[in-house]
């Protein structure tokens, strides 16, 4: 708990991750002390690389975490976030391979940092919330996953193509740490079937997971810089959650 | 991407964005999570090309209903212009007009 005579810090800055014979840009925010801490990584969602994902890095990083979250979107050019979204619509998304490829290059780039404790989760919302999941089945470097409304991680046999050749729930026998699971009720994608659907398939493997699925909610209830979606009582709630869950699994 | 529901026409024309106008060769179409408007999904249409050197991109974000209305609108102007024109092909050929 915070006391208000307490130093605080906060070095948040964009750095370069290497991945993959390629660099990927990240912004990186972490604690400003020796450590050792736990690292996070971010996965952006649909609309890009925005100012809420920025924020996002520095309220974790306050929290305790190193935490880097790269633009998934970098080979596809620069410009404000969501031109460049819009070009990556254009182009037809990036694949899966080249966001998992880029989300474990930044679990080694933390880990390689002098002040990480050598615990590392990941977070992300909406097609992040998938890509993160995605991650932690095709990975065994991390150790909790948060997936914040995934959409997509069930997918039907027709959705698949060359850039997502598999559906994330397919992959849940490989899931290797814990998953924190936050929904809304009356979200579509995922909706409550679909999410009832993943459920059933962590119980199948005997997974580890916390789903919290909440009422009046519906897809990125997180966001408060889009009104039409921000529900307070459930972020706060939802907030509480993560930060427990992440104390437990990476602490 | 949230959804799989994005389409592409190739289009010539002009689009101005600030001050300046650039040559549209693009026209992008998707139905998914918007930058600014208030929806959960919208109808995004982003027309694009270069101006100069650079990429350009005009873009809207629409509400499905208001995306349907558009699209009528379009086509019965599309229409409308090609009678228009069929008609004064047809009086050139008729050599009046």
């Amino acid at each position: 708990m915070r006391t208000t005579d307490q130093y605080e810090g906060i070095i948040a800055e964009i750095t370069a991750v290497p991945a993959g014979g390629d660099y990927v840009h990240a912004y990186l925010a972490r604690p400003a002390g020796p450590g050792p801490y736990p690292g996070m990584v971010l996965f952006h969602h649909r609309p890009g690389w925005d100012d809420w994902y920025m924020e996002t890095a520095l309220r974790f990083a306050r929290h305790g975490y190193v935490t880097i979250c790269p633009d998934l979107y970098c080979r596809f050019g620069h410009g404000t976030p969501d031109d460049v979204a819009a070009s990556v619509r254009a182009q037809g998304d990036v694949s899966d391979e080249q966001v998992v490829n880029d989300g474990r290059a930044c679990v080694a780039y933390l880990k390689a940092l002098p002040y990480l404790s050598g615990k590392v989760g990941l977070f992300g919302t909406c097609s992040g919330g998938r890509h993160a999941y995605l991650t932690a089945c095709r990975t065994t470097e991390v150790d909790a996953v948060v997936d914040c409304w995934g959409g997509r991680v069930v997918m039907a046999p027709g959705d698949l193509n060359d850039k997502y050749p598999v559906a994330p729930i397919d992959l849940t026998k490989d899931l290797s740490c814990p998953v924190l699971g936050l929904f809304g009720n009356e979200d579509r994608s995922p909706s409550p079937a679909e999410v009832d659907r993943h459920e059933a398939e962590l119980n199948k493997h005997g997974k580890t997971y916390e789903f919290h699925r909440y009422d009046g909610a519906g897809h990125g209830f997180f966001y408060y810089d889009r009104p039409a979606a921000y529900r307070a009582e459930q972020a706060v709630d939802g907030w509480t959650k993560v930060w427990d869950f992440l104390a437990r699994h990476l602490g | 991407m949230c959804t799989t529901i994005s389409d592409h026409a190739a289009v010539s024309g002009s689009g101005k964005q600030g001050g300046g106008w650039f040559r549209v060769e693009h026209a992008h179409l998707a139905y998914d999570h918007p930058s600014h408007a208030a929806f959960e999904h919208a109808l995004l249409l982003d027309f694009a090309g270069q101006a100069g050197d650079r990429p350009a991109r005009l873009a809207v974000e629409l509400s499905l209903d208001s995306a349907r209305r558009l699209a009528e609108a379009l086509t019965r102007t599309v229409e409308a212009a090609e009678a228009y024109e069929r008609k004064l092909d047809e009086q050139a050929r008729a050599g009046v007009g």
